[in-house]
């Protein structure tokens, strides 16, 4: 029944192509609801009923495959992220697309939402599906449907060329996962996650799981894997960056949890392993967020932050692990995988709000937006808990995840022997850094795109969107504020899951004493919330005795009136370049003042930092690669001749070698 | 609870304190102990005047601040007895909740589009960003040396250990604490609360724009904050076994010598260059580092 049910809106996906332009969006949305109802109907029996896993037979009689689906407490667990965030990114793709439809033909709008269905339906297989070929070929979907999403805009050749981009390091990344599963083919005669098991407990556990590692740390964006993301994202419409950044990424840190699972030895150093990246990509990713103008751009850099302290979780877990420490596994492993949750949801509420501020102003330039919170209010309020959340600050869910992790670390350091208090304290450094980065970063981004003057004329002229852009967005932030305030009811789920996946044996005391703390965190959260409460009833009937005036801002005694002698993100980032310099390479243009120069003329200021991993790893190799073959390119002359000639060395070449037995 | 309203008591008296030490470093007669109180009630009277470009959320800011700051008021633990409410790892609570308070400080002074607010507001992420790690820093080895993760249990069993080198951990808190409350507070060597440009100043120059009873919240708030690191000292220096009597009288000794001595180095001492500070305030996370090296000796890891 199960089966017949998903194939037939498998089947159902193909009639986009056809339907009318005016009601397309609906029937999608259609497919998309029976999809998430399906699919969280499996969710629900995973987790209620008794059985660990659920089995589902997808025999596909013309083609002859035979697609089985299991879904056990991770991937359900995977399947509800993906549910939210794809619902309500559809449900915001109504308003963002409204304008295309008159610049846009039917067949765009099919691909799109064809695109967008098999994104969604490719990503929940990606979380079911255990045999590697099948994998492979779900995984590959994945990358194709996001790649059309991100092209949307293709008249636009820059968003083709990125798209491009995309496509080749998703392949990249495939290649590896290919290579890994072959391993594992070649040893086990299997081709599949169960046969890992069998493959670690008898071969080498570090190259295997690197090269898995590598392949899904692309599709996640580890640094220094990262380099489609800040591409893709910003080039992507709004709803497909949310759920490409929401929920596609996590594709990532799903399949490093799956092979993590049957990993065996090695442990301790495949746990440094990930923890040292992740704090690279944690720490770096909100460095260079914060030196960026593309308001997209600095939150894909976010994103890059955040799969840093999913892996920070992760590694930490695996350290545990490797260390007997249930309390750190634990703790570690579910302060990952709750991120995934939270991420999912705060950033792809950034993301819409961020399309909402593009749909207003037609610009993603932080230094030319300003003032928006009078002329978007909604769009304001939504953004700034967003902002809040993903800063890992009470009470929102953010920190939830958050002091799971340090609880975790906190907890093990009066035990750890030397090197692992070392680690820690590392981490635990790291980890304050990268909360204190955030708020940096964030305080930034809100502060200068919605507070203050607006800075340009397209910032001035700005109107808050329609109500069915904002009102996808009240889902999310209903689920960002449960989680914050009745954490225990989130945190049980996810413990319970990370002890089946890992197989720890006794873990009532860790978890009891975390759920106390969080009980305790739900009550100061509630009285913090109360608080401000009161003392703003207070202060609203206490301002109304007094006296109230509205003037300029205090301008010192210089209220010079143009909006451009407001701070700027360039600015406010200055002191924070000047330290951070050796890591940014932030690039000024200018042209000085010359002496004889009486009356300055006017002038350009442009200052530009580069991503330094981008430049070595992507930019730099391809540059020389494609010199290389231009140099090659002489042999091409066009000539008849000449081509011949070149037949026959090459024949001449196979005879002499053949001959001397050397081929 | 006592502890609670101890440190209520104590902010009361803990700017008074200050300037009265101030004036009489300086050969001035000064105000009285009561002024900067006094000076509330002016405010709270007072009406406001808002600037035309603050919105929403200029006007909830000192209020959440302030929130924040008395919850954050609830995990510091007195003597033997537990703080209000606490669990394990409330200091992260503790840290991310001041946090919070401090973001909307800043949006608060973004949203007036000063550029001198601006300025402070860049300022106050800038430094409370470098300052984060080291609270941590101290925080885990205190964590490491007790075996315990709550700021009530730390500070029970902080003296209890069998380790006679306490001592000497004791007085690197201290030191610690002293640091970063100055950090955290805006004041000298950092910031210098009474200079009269605003190009140099951090925290008076984010709040230019607030007046009234907004500006009497953020004082509240800051005078506040002042009690609450007081009494982290206090519990590193004071065994939490002893009676709660002397103790009480104690916890008052420490705060009044703490006022003196940030009024002593605000008479005696010139304010950083603006610059300079990024590298002070890191000099007090890698002396929290030094302070860990020292704990992985006396806890025998290392060596």
């Amino acid at each position: 029944m199960n089966a017949i049910l998903f194939l037939i809106i498998l089947s159902l996906t193909f009639p986009v192509f056809f339907i009318t332009k005016s009601v397309k969006y609906y029937y999608t949305l259609f497919l998309l609801m029976s999809g998430i109802i399906l699919t969280s109907v499996w969710c629900f029996e995973v987790f209620a009923g008794n059985n660990q896993q659920l089995d589902i037979q997808l025999y596909l009689s013309l083609f002859q495959i035979n697609f089985i689906l299991t879904i056990d407490r991770l991937s359900a667990f995977f399947i509800v992220v993906v549910n939210i965030t794809v619902f309500t990114g559809f449900l915001y793709a109504r308003g963002y697309l409204r304008p295309y439809y008159q610049s846009k033909n039917a067949l765009r709008f099919s691909i799109h939402y064809f695109s967008y269905l098999w994104l969604y339906l490719s990503m929940i297989m990606v979380v079911m599906i255990r045999d590697g070929l099948s994998f492979l070929i779900v995984w590959e979907i994945m990358a194709l449907s996001s790649f059309l999403l991100v092209i949307f805009d293709a008249e636009d050749r820059t968003i083709l060329k990125t798209g491009i981009s995309y496509l080749i390091q998703m392949h990249v990344g495939m290649f590896f996962i290919l290579i890994a599963f072959l391993m594992v083919d070649k040893a086990t005669g299997q081709m599949s996650f169960d046969a890992l098991k069998l493959y670690f407990s008898n071969h080498s556990n570090l190259l295997l799981f690197i090269l898995f590692f590598i392949g899904f740390g692309i599709k996640a964006g580890f640094i220094p894997l990262h380099t489609w993301l800040p591409e893709a994202h910003p080039a992507a419409p709004s709803h497909v960056s949310g759920v490409m950044s929401g929920v596609m990424i996590k594709m990532g840190i799903y399949g490093i949890l799956r092979v993590l699972m049957s990993v065996q030895n090695d442990l301790l150093l495949i746990g440094l392993i990930i923890l040292s990246i992740s704090l690279v990509s944690g720490v770096l990713g909100v460095m260079i967020a914060i030196v960026q103008h593309d308001l997209k751009r600095l939150l894909a850099y976010h994103s890059i932050e955040n799969i840093g302290i999913i892996g920070i979780g992760i590694g930490l877990g695996v350290i545990g692990l490797a260390t007997n420490n249930t309390a750190l596994t634990l703790l570690g492993f579910s302060g990952g995988l709750l991120h995934v949750m939270n991420h999912s949801l705060f950033k792809s509420l950034l993301f819409f709000n961020a399309g909402s501020v593009y749909k207003a102003t037609h610009t993603r330039n932080i230094e030319q937006l300003g003032g928006l919170m009078k002329k978007m209010p909604y769009t304001a309020v939504l953004f700034l808990i967003g902002s809040l959340a993903i800063c890992g600050l009470p009470p929102f869910n953010g920190f939830i995840s958050e002091y799971l992790i340090y609880l975790g670390m906190f907890k093990s350091l009066s035990a750890a022997n030397l090197y692992q208090s070392i680690i820690i304290l590392g981490t635990i450094v790291g980890l304050a850094l990268i909360g204190g980065l955030a708020i940096f970063c964030f305080t930034k981004a809100f502060g200068i795109v919605f507070l203050g003057e607006p800075r340009s004329e397209k910032a001035l002229m700005a109107k808050e969107v329609g109500k069915d852009m904002i009102f996808p967005q009240y889902i999310t932030i209903a689920f960002i504020v449960l989680i914050g305030l009745a954490s225990v009811y989130f945190v049980k789920p996810v413990f319970n899951i990370v002890t089946k996946a890992f197989g720890l044996p006794d873990i009532s005391m860790a978890a009891d004493s975390t759920i106390n703390n969080l009980t305790q965190i739900s009550i100061l959260s509630g009285i913090f919330v109360f608080t401000i409460i009161i003392l703003l009833v207070y202060r609203h009937f206490h301002l109304k005795t007094k006296q109230i005036d509205v003037g300029p801002t205090w301008g010192c005694g210089y209220t010079a009136g143009t909006y451009k002698q407001q701070y700027t993100a360039t600015s406010y980032a200055y002191n924070y370049n000047h330290i951070a310099k050796p890591l940014l390479q932030t690039k000024k243009l200018m042209t000085d003042i010359r002496e004889d120069e009486i009356f300055p003329g006017k002038r350009t200021f442009i200052s530009h930092s580069d991503d330094i991993f981008k430049k070595h790893l992507i930019d730099k190799p391809i540059d020389w690669f494609s010199g290389l073959l231009k140099k090659i390119a002489v042999m091409q002359t066009g000539q008849i001749q000449h081509y011949i000639l070149y037949a026959f060395v090459f024949m001449l070449l196979v005879f002499l070698l053949t001959y001397f037995n050397l081929i | 609870m006592i502890g609670f309203v101890l440190i209520l008591i104590a902010a009361f008296f803990f700017p008074g304190l200050i300037l009265r030490t101030k004036s009489i470093a300086s050969g001035r007669k000064g105000p009285g102990i009561l002024q900067p109180v006094k000076d509330i009630g002016v405010l709270m009277r007072k009406g406001s005047v808002f600037s035309k470009t603050t919105g929403l959320v200029f006007q909830i800011a000192p209020v959440v601040t302030l929130s924040s700051i008395l919850c954050a008021l609830l995990v510091i633990p007195f003597a033997n007895q537990n703080a209000v409410i606490s669990f394990e790892g409330d200091f992260v609570f503790f840290s991310y909740l001041l946090a919070f308070g401090k973001f909307f400080a800043i949006i608060a002074a973004l949203d007036t589009g000063s550029s001198f607010e601006g300025m402070g507001a860049n300022r106050e992420a800038f430094f409370s960003m470098l300052m984060e790690p080291a609270f941590f820093i101290l925080l885990a080895t205190f964590a490491m040396f007790t075996g315990y993760t709550s700021f009530s249990d730390i500070f029970s069993h902080f003296f209890i250990i069998e380790n006679h080198y306490v001592l000497i951990y004791s007085i690197i808190g201290f030191f610690l604490f002293v640091q970063i409350a100055m950090v955290e507070n805006s004041r000298l060597p950092v910031d210098d609360p009474k200079t009269h440009l605003e190009l140099t100043m951090i925290h008076e120059v984010m709040i230019l724009d607030n007046s009234g009873f907004d500006k009497a919240l953020i004082h509240i708030g800051s005078y506040l904050k002042f009690a609450i690191y007081g009494a982290l000292m206090y519990n590193v220096i004071v065994p939490a076994g002893w009676n709660i009597f002397l103790q009480t009288g104690l916890f008052l000794v420490v705060q009044v010598a703490f006022a003196i001595i940030i009024g002593l180095i605000e008479s005696f001492r010139a304010r950083n260059k603006m610059n300079k500070n990024p590298k002070f305030i890191l000099t007090i996370s890698a002396i929290a580092w030094i302070a860990f090296v020292v704990i992985l000796i006396l806890t025998d890891k290392l060596i």
